[in-house]
Order: structure tokens, then sequence, then C-alpha cells
């Protein structure tokens, strides 16, 4: 069965339809029709894992039929152990956002649905894709929903915020686009992308490609200082697009790391791993402050998240003195995006929560909030501890695999990053005691109702995969093992042709 | 004599002869048979052309002054369809502002046989006839609203400047004619591949050959009459501007260029550069400041075809051939595709204007996804696919001519496709103004999207075909691949 198929043209086909039949006046079928939607999607990406065979480093659930002769573009999807994950992570994210959508979105509740699952099946796509057109054709596809949906349910500087978005996003993938030409060219013909892991390539061609890759998912990742989109597209963006935002579009410009930048151009990153790793370890330390000086909350998390995606691209670029990457610190990296989806993802959330109730984001209109919602704090604080990486939960594993690897290269490298746990917890928990602790703060935290069961029911899973993937992480990262140490190899074998 | 090659022109003279003449004894104000006339006739003609494009066929005829050959075919069969699409969108549009006239459509017909004959031309003398042709018609049905003041102003500045461009032509043909003493496209060719003729004389008239083309492209620095025109004139006569001639824009800088001068290619390409880049910067700019939405298709139109222009670049690389199809072919989809997609944007211009309003401003499209949804969707597929986000068709049409220009390996090439895609990401903010104001903004009035059936079908089915052609790109692609093989096969 075409699984891969199905998970990305069953969401888009749920979204044309409730685009094309869903009004405002039928609004509970529409939500009802996009949760059974996003439901059926997310059970149909099971099967990848459960059926996941982790010996093996090839491709595995392909599917290829020829799509545009006249430039030899394939259709080709499959998933190895560095993407199957976030296929399931993009399904289930979903209907995490559909149920937090329920009350919230009371306008043009169609199109609000049909977006994410659009915006979902694409997201999928670009994680299953193998052909380089084909990917650049998701990846640039999910621009469009996105950019709709900060533009006309966000907040009061949501133009803004949403053509800042589209068009820096824009900016980085053209160069990519010129790229993916270019090795279509020097192929002979071929947008296959394990094709290209296996082309010789001079350095200076290396070294033009890396960058043209590394602007595309700088940008996405985002590092610094190519990150002031994301504090405004987070910001302005409705909660359920901050969540998807978090959780999977920033995965998109670390996943081209691992598919494209690493394998396709192993010598130039070496040779420039220097530069990823000041980037990263800037992203960690420096954005870590700025975050400890937001006033609110979701800038605060948009700039965590920051500092988190750089503990990811650190971990990717570490390389030893044979110029071997390291397998415990790529897969930290790895494990790093997934629990990131889970953690960021339900910060956005619980911000969604109080903010659905009061209306503000800022910290200062809080305080005291455990007193009027003692269940929703919990949750709450549990998931700002796994944002400070504690152990135990999601957030604690692929920073320390990352750190454990980091070691092994540069003491200083290691202790650097190792700061972030201090950052880290100092803006993360110093929020939650102005927010959650003390005193109740005004009449408004006074009033506060306790989640209902659909926000509980949303949180509480959340909560379940934050504390599992805490525990016991070893399911992620037996299917990681044979593709990161395949991806490995490549990126040790100079391409450099003799 | 062969007479099946000019069997096309012969049928769209006789149906607009035809056409003109029954309108006289028509008194209904509607025109509808003038109109239903007209269209089955273009059917007609449509089918005749398809049939022969399948057939793929190339003759040459009248003592070789017309050559009927796939790339004609191909480009005449879009010209056909888009002036029936034109016509669709038209007819409502012009019933509200009394140009609904018989002429509308005689003219309509004429102009398409001044393209078809550019697009058969073997000769420079034919290539002129037919622009003249068309060009005279597209002056008089600018000028239709007689009272109007700023589209008799768009017509005298058309004609004025067209005028000038048409002498800037025949000025660069007549000199390739004094230096090679002969008129017909292939013979010139012959000529210029001797190497014995002044050189001089030949860069000369290239200079004004390629010069005439661009104005009638609407090229920087030639574009001046572009943005008047496209504002001014009504907008059922900006789309048959706007429309089909881009085809035979195309065609005669294709026969003329690459077919008669091929041998001068290291001299009009670095002309080419310089005018695409040119259009590409100052359309793209210039369209960011307008808030006429006519006016910002105009510079964004004048960005396209540098776009467009690109393509024509890569065809001789050091004094190789090999890429020629790739380059030429990837130019004809974008032009092809443009075409397409410009029909879409003045259809709904149309759409939303009525009596006594035209919706020319960029404003007048706020809170269209509150008022329209579905209309909003086909307008907001429109600007994406101009702007070239995936997954729609102007997208493939970026990646062909982009992928032209990098296959040929060559450094300065694939820094020109880079500045191609800088310059499009400045394309990217106005077109997504636009999507901005449908979607993210509040409608200032209340008046629903009329429109007659008819328009509103054809208006969804040319967004449904911007979409589809977008996810399966390959069959028209190969079309066109297929017209330029056969175009370098004879």
């Amino acid at each position: 069965m075409p699984l891969l198929s199905i998970a990305i043209w069953l969401p888009i086909a749920a979204g044309v339809l409730l685009l094309a039949f869903g009004r405002d006046e039928r609004a509970a079928a529409v939500r009802w029709g996009a949760l059974l939607a996003s439901i059926a999607s997310f059970l149909v990406t099971i099967p990848l894992v459960t059926g996941f065979n982790t010996a093996t480093a090839a491709m595995q659930f392909v599917e290829r039929q020829p799509w545009i002769a006249r430039f030899n573009v394939w259709y080709t999807l499959g998933v190895d152990g560095l993407s199957v994950w976030f296929v399931l992570l993009t399904a289930f994210i979903t209907v995490i956002v559909v149920v937090s959508a329920w009350q919230v979105i009371t306008e043009r509740v169609n199109q609000y649905m049909g977006a994410f699952l659009i915006l979902s099946g694409l997201l999928v796509g670009v994680f299953a894709a193998l052909d380089g057109l084909l990917f650049y054709v998701f990846f640039e596809a999910t621009l469009i929903p996105m950019y709709l949906i900060i533009g006309v349910w966000g907040g009061p500087r949501r133009v803004y915020a949403a053509f800042k978005f589209f068009l820096y996003t824009l900016a980085g993938s053209l160069l990519m686009l010129v790229a993916l030409i270019y090795l279509y060219y020097k192929s002979g013909g071929s947008f296959d992308i394990l094709a290209w892991h296996r082309l010789p390539l001079a350095l200076d061609a290396q070294t033009l490609l890396f960058f043209a890759f590394f602007f595309a998912f700088a940008v996405k990742v985002p590092m610094w200082p190519v990150h002031t989109w994301l504090p405004d597209a987070h910001v302005e963006a409705p909660t359920g697009g901050s969540v998807v935002l978090a959780a999977i579009m920033l995965k998109l410009g670390a996943y081209g790391f691992l598919r494209f930048s690493l394998p396709i151009t192993p010598d130039a990153s070496h040779k420039w791993a220097w530069f990823m790793i000041a980037l990263s370890l800037i992203a960690v330390v420096y954005i870590g402050f700025v975050a400890l000086v937001q006033s609110d909350m979701k800038k605060l998390v948009a700039y965590s998240s920051i500092a988190h995606m750089g503990f990811v691209t650190l971990g990717f670029f570490l390389f030893d003195a044979q110029g071997r990457g390291n397998e415990l610190a790529v897969s930290g990296g790895i494990v790093q995006m997934i629990s990131h989806g889970f953690v960021s993802g339900a910060m956005f959330l619980c911000i969604g929560v109080l903010y659905d109730r009061v209306h503000s984001r800022d910290i200062a209109a809080y305080g005291g909030v455990v007193n009027t919602m003692p269940k929703f704090a919990a949750l709450a604080v549990l998931f700002a501890m796994a944002n400070c990486g504690l152990p135990g939960t999601a957030g604690f594993v692929g920073e320390w695999m990352v750190i454990l690897g980091a070691v092994k290269v540069n003491f200083w490298i290691a202790a650097l990053a190792a700061t972030t746990m201090v950052w880290g917890a100092a803006y993360t928990l110093w929020m939650v005691k102005r927010v959650y602790f003390g005193a109740v703060a005004n009449h408004h935290v006074a009033e506060l109702k306790d989640v209902d069961r659909r926000e509980l029911a949303m949180l509480s899973v959340l909560a379940a995969a934050v504390l599992a993937m805490g525990i016991y992480p070893k399911p992620f990262t037996d299917v990681m093992h044979a593709s990161v140490a395949q991806l490995l190899r490549h990126t040790t074998i100079s391409k450099i042709a003799p | 004599m062969n007479w099946q090659a000019v069997y096309p022109e012969i049928l769209l003279l006789a149906a607009a002869c035809l056409v003109a003449l029954v309108d006289l004894w028509v008194k209904d104000p509607r025109r509808l048979v003038t109109y239903s006339l007209a269209q089955a006739s273009l059917f007609a003609l449509a089918l005749l052309q398809l049939w022969y494009f399948a057939d793929g066929f190339t003759l040459y005829a009248m003592q070789r002054m017309v050559v009927a050959d796939p790339m004609g075919h191909l480009l005449g069969l879009f010209a056909t369809l888009a002036m029936m699409v034109t016509l669709v969108y038209a007819r409502p549009y012009a019933a509200e502002r009394e140009m609904l006239k018989g002429e509308l459509f005689s003219l309509s017909m004429f102009s398409l046989l001044g393209i078809l004959v550019m697009l058969a031309a073997n000769n420079f003398l034919v290539v002129y006839l037919g622009l003249e042709l068309m060009s005279l018609s597209l002056y008089a049905l600018v000028a239709m609203r007689r009272d109007s003041i700023p589209a008799t102003e768009a017509a005298m500045k058309y004609f004025v400047l067209g005028a000038l461009a048409s002498g800037f032509l025949l000025y660069g043909l007549s000199m390739m004619y004094g230096a090679t003493g002969s008129l017909e496209i292939a013979e010139v060719f012959k000529a210029i591949g001797t190497g014995q003729i002044n050189k001089s004389v030949l860069v000369l008239g290239t200079v004004f050959v390629v010069a005439g083309l661009a104005f009638k492209l609407g090229a920087v620095p030639f574009h001046m009459w572009v943005p008047d025109v496209y504002q001014g004139a009504p907008t059922a006569a900006t789309l048959l501007v706007g429309g089909a001639p881009k085809l035979a824009a195309f065609a005669i800088t294709i026969r003329l260029l690459v077919e008669g001068m091929l041998g001068l290619a290291v001299d009009w390409q670095q002309m080419l550069v310089l005018l695409s880049v040119g259009s590409m910067l100052l359309g793209n700019l210039a369209a960011i400041a307008q808030s006429n939405i006519k006016r910002m298709l105009a510079y964004s139109t004048i960005a396209q075809i540098g776009f467009m222009l690109l393509g024509l670049c890569p065809g001789v690389v050091s004094g190789n051939t090999v890429s020629a199809v790739n380059a030429y072919s990837s130019a004809m989809f974008y032009v092809v595709v443009d075409v397409l997609t410009s029909l879409g944007t003045f259809g709904m211009i149309m759409l939303l204007s009525r009596v006594g309003h035209e919706a020319e401003l960029i404003d007048d499209f706020k809170g269209l996804a509150r008022k329209s949804p579905w209309f909003a969707g086909v307008m907001a597929v429109l600007m994406f696919s101009l702007a070239g986000i995936p997954p729609t068709v102007g997208f493939y049409a970026k990646l062909a001519v982009l992928q032209s220009l990098v296959s040929t390996n060559v450094p300065g090439f694939i820094w020109l496709a880079v500045v191609a895609v800088v310059l499009s990401l400045l394309g990217a903010f106005y077109y997504l103004r636009v999507v901005k104001v449908m979607y993210f903004d509040d409608p200032i009035d209340s008046h629903p999207v009329a429109g007659t059936a008819d328009a509103r079908i054809m208006l969804s089915l040319n967004g449904a075909a911007v979409l589809l052609l977008g996810i399966l790109p390959g069959g028209l692609m190969q079309m066109c691949a297929q017209a330029i093989v056969q175009m370098f096969a004879t």
C-alpha cells in the first residue's frame, strides 16, 4: 500500500474538500470533519514506524513514478531513520492543532482547518521526498498556507509578520533552487537525491552549493543572524500556527542539513564546520540571554526555540580530527528535533490556553495562575521543566547526547553549549515563577477557569509523549542508528575527484 | 502550390469578414449571433491547428514566403485559445461600456490573423505585414471607447510608439536585406553562414532588429508604452494587447533571430542579456510602487518578459548549439504560461468591474476572500503563479529557464540565474500584496461579485489550469520541446 502517498494526499484532499464545501454555518461539521481527517492521516503513518526495519539504512516504503519526463523528474518517496519520525510528528501535531482550534477559531473555520490539513500533507511530503525537485516543490508550497494562517488569523502586526516570514524563507530557498538545478546538471540530468550523495564535486563547487543550501536551511532553522523573522511570526501567528511553526517547520531546515548539506557537500561541510559551530554557539548562548529579557511569553518561547535549534545544528557539524562526524551528537541533534517538536508545541499551546482566557501574552499580566488553574499549572510546569532540559523529560536526552558528543571533539565547545542548562533554566523558570506562582495578581487571574476536558486531553497526550521520550528514548534512537551511521560514512568520504 | 499550409489563415480571414458582414444585420444589443459566430469559427480554427500540430508536418508555400511548421501551429493554437478566452471575459465588460459592437469581434479576429501571419512568416516582408495587420487592429481596439480620455490617450501613445518600433524593425530588416541580398529567412541564414558579408552592416542591422523586437515585447529600455497602454486602455483591450500578441512577438523573435540570424547569436545574445536584466530590475522595482493594479501588472509583464528573454540567451554557447533546443523551448514554455496567467488576472479585473466602476486599484480587491472565497482563491493561485511559487505552473516556467541557463555550465550564465532569482524575490513582494489585500483586509464595499456565468466558469477553468499544469507540467513542456526540435530538424 502506498502509505506515504496516502499520508501526503489524504490530508490535502480533506483540506481541499473543507475549503470547497465548508461554511461557517456548518462549523461543527467542519471541525469534526477536520478532526476525523487528521486522525486518519495520523493512523496511516503509524505503520511506518511499526513496520520499520531498523537494521538497514536504505530507504523504506519507497514509491517511484515518472513525473516530469522532460527533466527526468520522478515522484519518488521514501523514509529512512532520519525522516520517519518527522512524518509521524507532523501528523500527530496536526491532530493537536485541530483540537486546539476547536472553540477558539469561530470565523472562516473551514479555511483555518483546510489550511492546516493541506500544510500537514505538504510537510509530510517534504520529509518523504527523495527527488530534489519534488522536495523543493513541497518545501516552497508550505509557505502559502502558513502565510495565510499568520495573515488571516494572526495578531495586530500579522501583515508585517506574514510578509517577513514569506520573503525571508523565499529568499533563502531561491538560492537553493539554483543549487538543485546545478546538481541536476552535474549529475547528468537527474534530480535523485540519493544519486547526488555519491556525486563527485570539486571543492569550489561544493563551497558554493554548501552556502546556497546554508541560506535556505539556516533561515528555516533559524540560525543566528537570520532568525529575526521567527519571533515576529511566532508572536503574531494564531496558536495553531505557532505550534506548527515551532514543532515542524523549523525542523525542515535542520532536516535539510542532514539530507543535503552534509552528504552532498561533505568536504565543504568539514571546511566550514567552524562557521556552523560558531553560529550555533551564538544561538545557544546569546539568544539564551535575549530570551531572558523578553516580556512577551510567546517571544520568550520563540527565542528559546532558536537556542534549542542551535543545539541541533551544533550536533550535526561536530567532526573529530579524522573528519568523522560524531554519531552521538548527530543522533542527539535529531532527538532534540523531535523532543523540541513536542515541548515547544506544548509551550505554545499553554500560552494559547492562557491567551484565550485573558487575551494577553504579557508576562506582567499574570501571576499566581496556579491558584486558579491547578491542573493546567501542573502540566505547564512539566513542559517548562522539559524546556530547560530536566532529566526524565524529553528535553534532556537530546541536549545531553549533543554535549557528550561535543566533549569528545572539543571540551570548550561542550562547556559553552552546556551553559544552556543554566540559561534555559533561567529564562524558563523565571517566566514560570512570574506567571504561575505567587499570589493572584489581578482580577483577570482570579476569574480564570481551569482547563476543560478538551484542553486537558490535548495537553495530557503531549505530556505523556514528553515523559515517555525522556524516560525511554531507545525506540527513537534505535530507528535512527543505521541511517545516522550511513550518513556519517558519507560525510567521511571525500568527494573531491582525484 | 500548397494551399494546405495556409488553410488556417484563409479560414480566419473568411470568418472575420463574415462576422463583420453578419453584424450589420444584427439588431440585438447583446450581439449574441456575432459572438457565437466568432467563437465557433475560432473553435474550428483551434481544432485545425491542433490537428496540424499533431500531424507534425512542415510545409513551405507561396514561393517559400510562408512556412507551416509545428512551432507556428502550437503557438497559433495557444493564440487562438487565448483570443477565445479573451472574448469570453470581454463580452460582459464591453456590454456595460458601450463597446459591444461588431468591430470588437471582427477587429480581434483580424489582429489574430496578423498573429497567424507572423507565426507563418518565412520572409521579412511577411513578418512585417503580419505585424502591421495585428498592430493596426489593436490600435483601433484600444481606441474603441471613443469618449474615454485615458483610452484615446493610450491608443495615441500605443500608435506613435508602435509605429516607431515598426520603423526600427523595418530599418533593421532592410539593412539585413542590403547585406545578404535576400528577404527569405533561410537564405539570410545561409548568407550569414558564409562569413563573406560585411560584419558591421550585419551588426548594425541586428541592433535595429533587436530594438524593434524589444519595443514589441515591451523590454527595458523600450518599455515606456507598456504601463500607459495597459492602464489607459479599457481592460478588455488591455487583455487583447497583453495576451495573444506576446506569443506572436515571441514567434517573430525566434523566426528572425534564431532562424534567420543564428550566425550572429554572439551579438544579439549580449543585447538580450542587457534587455532582460534591465527589464527584470525595472519591472520588479517599479511594480512595487504601484497602487493601480493594471499598471502594476504592466510592470510585472515587463519583468516577466525579461525573465522569458533570459531563456533566449543561452542558446548558443561558444559557437555550439547543443543547448539551443533546451533554451528556446524553455522560453516558449515561459511565454505560453505567462499568457495563460495574464488572461486570468485581467479576467479577474473585468469580473470585479461593474457599471460605473473600474476595479483598477489594488484596493478594489480588498476583502475579496470574504465576498467570494472561490474567486479570491483563483486570484491567489494566479498571483502565486506569477511569483513563481510551486505548486503553480509559474514555478516550472521559471525552473525551465533557470535550468537552461545553469545547464550551459558557463559561470556567467550561472550568475545570471542567481541574479534572476534575486530579482524575482523582489517580484514576490507585490504579488503577495494582492493576496494580502484579498485575504487579510476587510472589504471596503459590499457589492457582491457578479459576472455572467460563462465568464465565471471560464475564470474558474483558467485558475484550475494554472494549478493543474503546476501539478502535472510535463505534457505542455514536452509539446514546446517538440515544436522547437522540429524547427531545428528542418
